[in-house]
């Protein structure tokens, strides 16, 4: 087995679909902390649906570079759905069902009236569940992938202290001078460029996953911010590299085993925070 | 030396005004209470003096160069931070981002400081603790310390006791005495007229009749009187229920 894994991880293809997976488990797991905490879990998911939506027209336009439609159109919907949140009639989790149903809805519609695919459910399911697609990278996407990631993880480290004070307390935060308003932006936005880099990895249904489950399993086990949000990171790395090699190893999908991991994980640290309560108190 | 002078201020939501005509003045040194019934728009009017929504009609005028951003703020806990996982020492210092512009991290002197806040808040042996493990008490201590961080000069204060237990009560009440007494001026929100009479220089009752001035001229009006007759019958009504349930 071991010899197995080592032809493995020789091959070009597996490492760069390593690569990518740590990148994007690491940048996805930082605002998962963050979204948990605000009640946003979801906002994952339906963003995610946007970016299928958003890729279903880039496929049937034919665009050699399908990111470059999909990362605007993700990033206006996560804009505004960050806005509508706070200020208009339609609350907040109501706006997210409203964009993500729709979203979908409309990307299945264009995908069945204007594809030219032989195999029309094998595409829907490989976008919403994630395809072998990050096994068949090219250069080009990986290098993309690093060059987002870094300013993905440079953001949140400049930004770090902030994004607690937002997190934490918005009222305080405005009321002493914070632009509140701007450090959101900046959070939505980076929220849409990690989900639509997550969607290579584990298909748009199961971003909200990538997001939720380290930051779930991290706050069973740490009582401070930083803590959380080290242990979560190192949580989701893990599990992503791990939910590869099993599926590599394994022929089973990419995403899912993944998820399938990070669930696990979440169920051991649920144990653990059990028993460290327990004796706490 | 007034820090803060509000004339005719209307306060509302959507362009409707709750409460209209409000007249005050703090000066340096103040303990200013607020006072009135639920729903008269005390905290309307406190987010207001934070800059968190626009006056209606009228104006705040901060003078003796406060700034805007210079206004402390003990909000009430919200549900988000009941489970928060953060430590006392990050909650504490976070009172200091307001005036950071982009610098991404706490300077020497911050952390100093926010060593100092905590232990005149006597929550220095906490600093490691997670803030969700912490009783009642503890938690008001740490977002008081972190208040602190963001301003020396006037802090505002809203229903600072709520769910507090009596001992936890008494000694939030000691601690703000003793803050306003070191020179930090007070703007208290609270329905409870019995703590606005022991410990107010000033009061202001939002309603109909509505009133500001001194405390020895609330307790001689008619407005004072009435409410503080009102308050002891509803607790004398209240103990005898709870009695009773008993």
């Amino acid at each position: 087995m071991i010899d197995k894994l080592i032809t493995y991880f020789q091959m070009p293809l597996v490492q760069r679909a390593l690569i990518v997976g740590v990148l994007i488990a690491l940048c996805s797991s930082l605002l998962g902390v963050t979204l948990v905490l605000k009640r946003f879990s979801f906002i994952g998911d339906g963003l995610s649906h946007v970016a299928f939506g958003a890729m279903t027209i880039a496929a049937v336009l034919n665009l050699s570079n399908d990111m470059l439609l999909i990362l605007p159109i993700t990033v206006l919907s996560a804009i505004l759905l960050l806005h509508t949140g706070q200020n208009t009639k339609i609350k907040g989790d109501a706006a997210i069902a409203m964009i993500s149903v729709g979203a979908l809805a409309f990307g299945y519609l264009i995908m069945n009236l204007y594809s030219t695919s032989s195999n029309l459910s094998g595409d829907v399911c490989s976008t919403l569940f994630g395809s072998t697609s990050i096994l068949t990278l090219t250069n080009e996407e990986v290098w993309l992938c690093i060059g987002l990631s870094v300013v993905v993880v440079l953001i949140f480290i400049l930004f770090y202290h902030k994004i607690f004070a937002v997190t934490f307390d918005e009222n305080f935060a405005k009321a002493t001078g914070m632009k509140v308003e701007a450090y959101q932006l900046l959070i939505a936005t980076v929220i849409a460029v990690i989900i639509v880099l997550a969607m290579n990895l584990v298909g748009s249904l199961l971003i909200s996953a990538l997001v939720i489950f380290p930051a779930l399993s991290a706050m069973r086990m740490f009582g401070d911010f930083k803590s959380v949000t080290i242990c979560s990171a190192v949580i989701s790395v893990c599990c992503a590299f791990l939910g590869i090699v099993i599926s590599v190893l394994e022929g089973t999908p990419v995403g899912s085993t993944i998820v399938a991991v990070d669930v696990g994980a979440f169920l051991v640290a649920y144990a653990v925070g059990m028993i460290r309560g327990g004796s706490r108190r | 030396m007034s820090l803060i002078t509000v004339k005719g201020l209307a306060v509302g939501y959507d362009g409707q005004a709750i409460e209209k005509d409000i007249h005050f003045t703090v000066n340096k040194g103040d303990y200013l209470c607020i006072l009135g019934e639920n729903g008269s728009g005390k905290t309307t009017l406190m987010k207001t003096l934070l800059h968190l929504q626009k006056p209606i009609a009228g104006e705040i005028l901060l003078q003796d160069g406060l700034r805007s951003d210079e206004i402390g703020y003990l909000p009430q806990q919200t549900v988000i931070q009941k489970d928060f996982p953060a430590s006392v020492r990050e909650i504490v210092r976070s009172g200091f981002l307001g005036r950071n512009g982009l610098r991404p991290f706490y300077s020497k002197e911050e952390n100093a400081l926010a060593e100092q806040n905590m232990e005149r808040m006597g929550i220095k042996e906490l600093a490691r603790r997670s803030y969700r493990e912490l009783s009642g008490g503890q938690q008001q201590r740490v977002l008081l310390a972190r208040a602190l961080c963001a301003t020396q000069k006037l802090l505002v204060l809203d229903e600072p006791v709520t769910g507090l237990d009596p001992k936890a009560t008494m000694e939030m009440y000691e601690l703000i005495k003793q803050l306003n007494q070191e020179g930090v001026a007070i703007i208290m929100i609270t329905h409870d007229v019995n703590v606005a009479v022991q410990y107010s220089s000033h009061v202001l009752h939002v309603g109909t009749p509505s009133f500001f001035g001194t405390r020895e001229s609330y307790l001689n009006s008619d407005l004072g009187k009435l409410f503080l007759l009102q308050r002891s019958k509803k607790m004398t009504a209240d103990a005898e229920e709870g009695e009773a349930h008993d």
